[in-house]
C-alpha cells in the first residue's frame, strides 16, 4: 500500500517534471521561431494587408493619406490603358516562359539523370538561371543589336535570309519576343536542380515491379512511374516557375529599356514600380501590386490543387 | 531486357551503345553548347582589345587577349567619386551578412517547428507554404515606407535586412530535417542536452546539405538583386554591383563600352558559379526532399 503511494507520487512527480520540461522546451522553440516569426510578419504577412489597405487610399508620403475607395481599382481597369498593356504582356511572357521552362526543366532533368557526366551537364543547363540577369543581358545585347554589328544579324544578313539588320531591341513587335527567348535560356535551369534530386531519389524496385506489370517502355515509365512519384517536386516548381514569371521585370527592362518603345516591354511590376518610385502614388501603385499578389496566389493554389498528392 | 540491365544499376545509366543513345548525346551536347555559348562570348569580349571589340564583322572569339578591360574597369570608376573596388566591397559585405543571417534565421524556426513541435508550428509551416506563392514586389511599397519612417534608407540594413528571410529557405530546411531521426534527439536529451545544444551539436552538422543549400540560393539571390539598391539607396557610396553594371552597360557610349561591360559581367558571374560548384552535391542532396506534400 505504501509503496503503491510512492510509486503514484513519483510518477506524478515525474509527469510534472516532464510537463515542466515540455513547457520548458516550448519556451526555447517559440525563442528560436522569434526571430523567422518577426521577419515573416514585417516583410510578408504585414505587407500584404497594408498594401490591400493602401490600395484603397490616395498616398504620396509627403500629403496625408486619403481615402477613395476602390477608385484605384476602377481606374486600372478603365483609365489605364498602359496597365491593361502591361497585364497583356506579363501574361504573354508568363503563358509562354513559364510552361516551356517548367518543361524542360523536367524534361532535362529527366534525360541527363540518365547519362554520364551528370555534373557537367547539370552546369551547363543551369548555369545560365544562376547568373545575374543584368550580367547576361549585355552579352544577349550585343547579340541581339539592331544594327549590323550585331551578332544574329551579321550572321542572317551573310547567310542571305535578310537584307536588312532587324530591329531586334528596338522594334515594339520583337522585344517581347527576344525577353521571351532570353527569359527561356535563363529558366531552363530553376526547377532543374529538384528535379535531378528528385529523380535520383526515385525507389527503383517501382520500376522492377511496374516491369511485372507490363510497363517496360521509358515513356511508359515516365507517365506511370516517375511523374507520380515527382508529383512533389513538381508541385514546388510549378509554383516557382509561375511567382518568377509573373514577377518578370530585371529582364525586361535590361533588354527592352525603361521606358521600352511603344511599352512593348512594359511589365506588371514596371508599371507598379513606375506609380510607385518615380511618381510616389503609393495608393495607385499598391493597387497594382495587390493584383499581382492575387494572380500569383490563385495560380498557387490551383496548382496545390492539380498536383495534390494527398490522395495516394 | 533493356529496363532490368539498367534498373540493376539503379536505373541512371543508359546500358550500352545504341542508335538511340548516340542521337540522345549528340542532341544534349550541342544543347550543353548553345546554352554555354553566351558565357564563352562573354569570356571572349571581356580579354578583347578595343580594335576587335569595333571590328566590323563583329569577331565572336578573341584573337589578341588582353587585359585591358580589367584595367578600364578600375580606371574609368576611379574617375568618378565611387570606384568599382567600392561596389564590390559592398555586394560582398550585404551578400555576406544577410546570407550569414539568413542561414541561422531559417535553421533556427525550422528546428523548432519540425522538431520541438510547440503548439502553433503547423499554422506556422501552412503559412510559410502560403508564403511561397508570395510575390516579393508586392511587398515592396509597404517596406519601402517602413524603411522611410525607420530612417532605414541609405544605410546597409535596407539591403540586409529584407533579404534575411524567403519562406523557401525555410521550406527547404524544414523539409530536410524531417529525416534526422526523433531517436537522436531523445537520447541526447536523456543525456541532459538542452534545445539550442542539441541544435549546435546534432541538428546544425546532419542537416548540412539543406543549409549549404540556402548558403546558395541566397548567395545569388542577393548578389544578384538589383532592386534593393535601385529603390532604398540614392547614395552612391552605398549601391551594389548590379547598379554599377547598368551604369558601365549604357548604350549610349558604344561599342567600346561592350569590353569593360564584359569586364564587369565575368567578375560579377564568377563568384556565383563558383559558389555553385562548391555546393553541387549538397545542392542535390537537399533538393530531393523539396517537394511539397500534405
Amino acid at each position: 500500500m505504501s509503496t503503491k503511494a510512492v510509486n503514484r507520487s513519483s510518477a506524478e512527480a515525474a509527469n510534472k517534471s516532464g510537463r515542466w520540461f515540455r513547457y520548458k522546451r516550448w519556451a526555447t522553440g517559440y525563442l528560436m521561431l522569434l526571430p523567422f516569426i518577426l521577419l515573416f510578419l514585417l516583410f510578408i504577412i504585414i505587407p500584404v494587408f497594408y498594401g490591400l489597405f493602401l490600395s484603397f487610399t490616395t498616398y504620396n508620403i509627403v500629403q496625408p493619406m486619403r481615402f477613395n475607395g476602390i477608385d484605384n481599382y476602377v481606374q486600372l481597369f478603365t483609365a489605364d490603358d498602359w496597365f491593361l498593356t502591361a497585364l497583356s504582356n506579363t501574361l504573354r511572357f508568363a503563358v509562354v516562359s513559364g510552361p516551356i521552362g517548367f518543361l524542360c526543366s523536367f524534361f532535362f532533368a529527366w534525360v541527363i539523370n540518365q547519362l554520364k557526366f551528370r555534373n557537367v551537364f547539370s552546369l551547363a543547363f543551369y548555369a545560365p538561371s544562376i547568373v545575374s540577369s543584368l550580367a547576361i543581358t549585355i552579352v544577349w545585347l550585343s547579340i541581339f543589336s539592331s544594327d549590323r554589328y550585331g551578332h544574329l544579324n551579321n550572321l542572317l544578313l551573310q547567310l542571305g535570309i535578310i537584307q536588312e539588320p532587324l530591329l531586334w531591341t528596338t522594334s515594339p513587335q520583337l522585344i517581347m519576343s527576344v525577353i521571351i527567348f532570353v527569359s527561356v535560356w535563363m529558366s531552363m535551369g530553376s526547377g532543374f536542380l529538384t528535379n535531378l534530386a528528385g529523380l535520383s531519389n526515385i525507389n527503383t524496385d517501382l520500376y522492377e515491379a511496374a516491369a511485372i506489370d507490363g510497363i517496360n517502355n521509358r515513356f511508359q515509365q515516365l507517365f506511370y512511374i516517375t511523374m507520380p512519384q515527382m508529383k512533389p517536386q513538381l508541385l514546388y516548381n510549378a509554383i516557382m516557375a509561375t511567382v518568377s514569371a509573373l514577377n518578370v521585370y530585371d529582364i525586361a527592362v535590361a533588354i527592352g529599356g525603361n521606358p521600352s518603345p511603344s511599352n512593348a516591354a512594359l511589365t506588371i511590376v514596371g508599371h507598379m514600380y513606375d506609380y510607385a518610385f518615380t511618381r510616389f502614388e503609393l495608393g495607385y501603385a499598391s493597387a497594382i501590386s495587390f493584383i499581382l499578389f492575387l494572380m500569383c496566389f490563385i495560380c498557387g493554389q490551383i496548382f496545390m490543387k492539380i498536383f495534390s498528392s494527398k490522395d495516394e | 531486357m533493356i529496363f532490368k540491365k539498367h534498373a540493376g544499376e539503379k536505373l541512371r545509366r543508359h546500358p550500352k551503345f545504341s542508335i538511340g543513345w548516340f542521337f540522345t548525346y549528340f542532341f544534349m551536347i550541342a544543347l550543353a553548347i548553345f546554352t554555354a555559348l553566351p558565357f564563352v562570348y562573354m569570356i571572349a569580349t571581356a580579354f578583347k582589345p578595343l580594335n576587335e571589340l569595333t571590328a566590323y564583322p563583329p569577331t565572336f572569339l578573341v584573337k589578341r587577349p588582353t587585359f585591358e578591360n580589367f584595367l578600364g574597369l578600375v580606371n574609368s570608376f576611379s574617375s568618378d567619386s565611387v570606384p568599382f573596388s567600392r561596389y564590390l566591397f559592398n555586394s560582398l559585405f550585404t551578400t555576406g551578412v544577410s546570407v550569414a543571417g539568413a542561414v541561422i534565421i531559417s535553421c533556427l524556426g525550422a528546428f523548432a517547428v519540425e522538431k520541438i513541435r510547440m503548439p502553433g508550428s503547423k499554422v506556422m509551416f501552412k503559412l510559410v507554404v502560403w508564403g511561397l506563392m508570395f510575390s516579393p514586389p508586392a511587398a515592396q511599397i509597404p517596406i519601402y515606407i517602413a524603411m522611410n519612417s525607420l530612417g532605414m534608407r541609405n544605410t546597409y540594413w535596407a539591403l540586409i535586412v529584407p533579404a534575411l528571410i524567403a519562406p523557401n529557405y525555410f521550406f527547404l530546411v524544414k523539409q530536410f530535417m524531417t529525416q534526422v531521426p526523433e531517436s537522436y534527439l531523445e537520447s541526447a536529451r536523456i543525456d541532459g542536452a538542452g534545445e539550442w545544444r542539441i541544435f549546435a551539436s546534432i541538428i546544425m552538422p546532419m542537416t548540412k546539405p539543406a543549409w549549404a543549400t540556402v548558403v546558395v540560393f541566397a548567395f545569388i539571390a542577393n548578389w544578384n538583386n538589383s532592386g534593393g539598391s535601385t529603390i532604398y539607396i540614392t547614395d552612391q557610396a552605398l549601391k551594389t554591383l548590379p547598379y554599377a553594371l547598368s551604369t558601365i552597360n549604357d548604350a549610349n557610349l558604344g561599342l567600346a563600352r561592350l569590353g569593360p561591360a564584359s569586364a564587369a559581367a565575368l567578375l560579377t558571374t564568377l563568384p556565383v558559379i563558383i559558389i555553385y560548384l562548391l555546393m553541387q552535391s549538397q545542392v542535390m542532396n537537399t533538393m530531393a526532399h523539396a517537394g511539397i506534400k500534405e
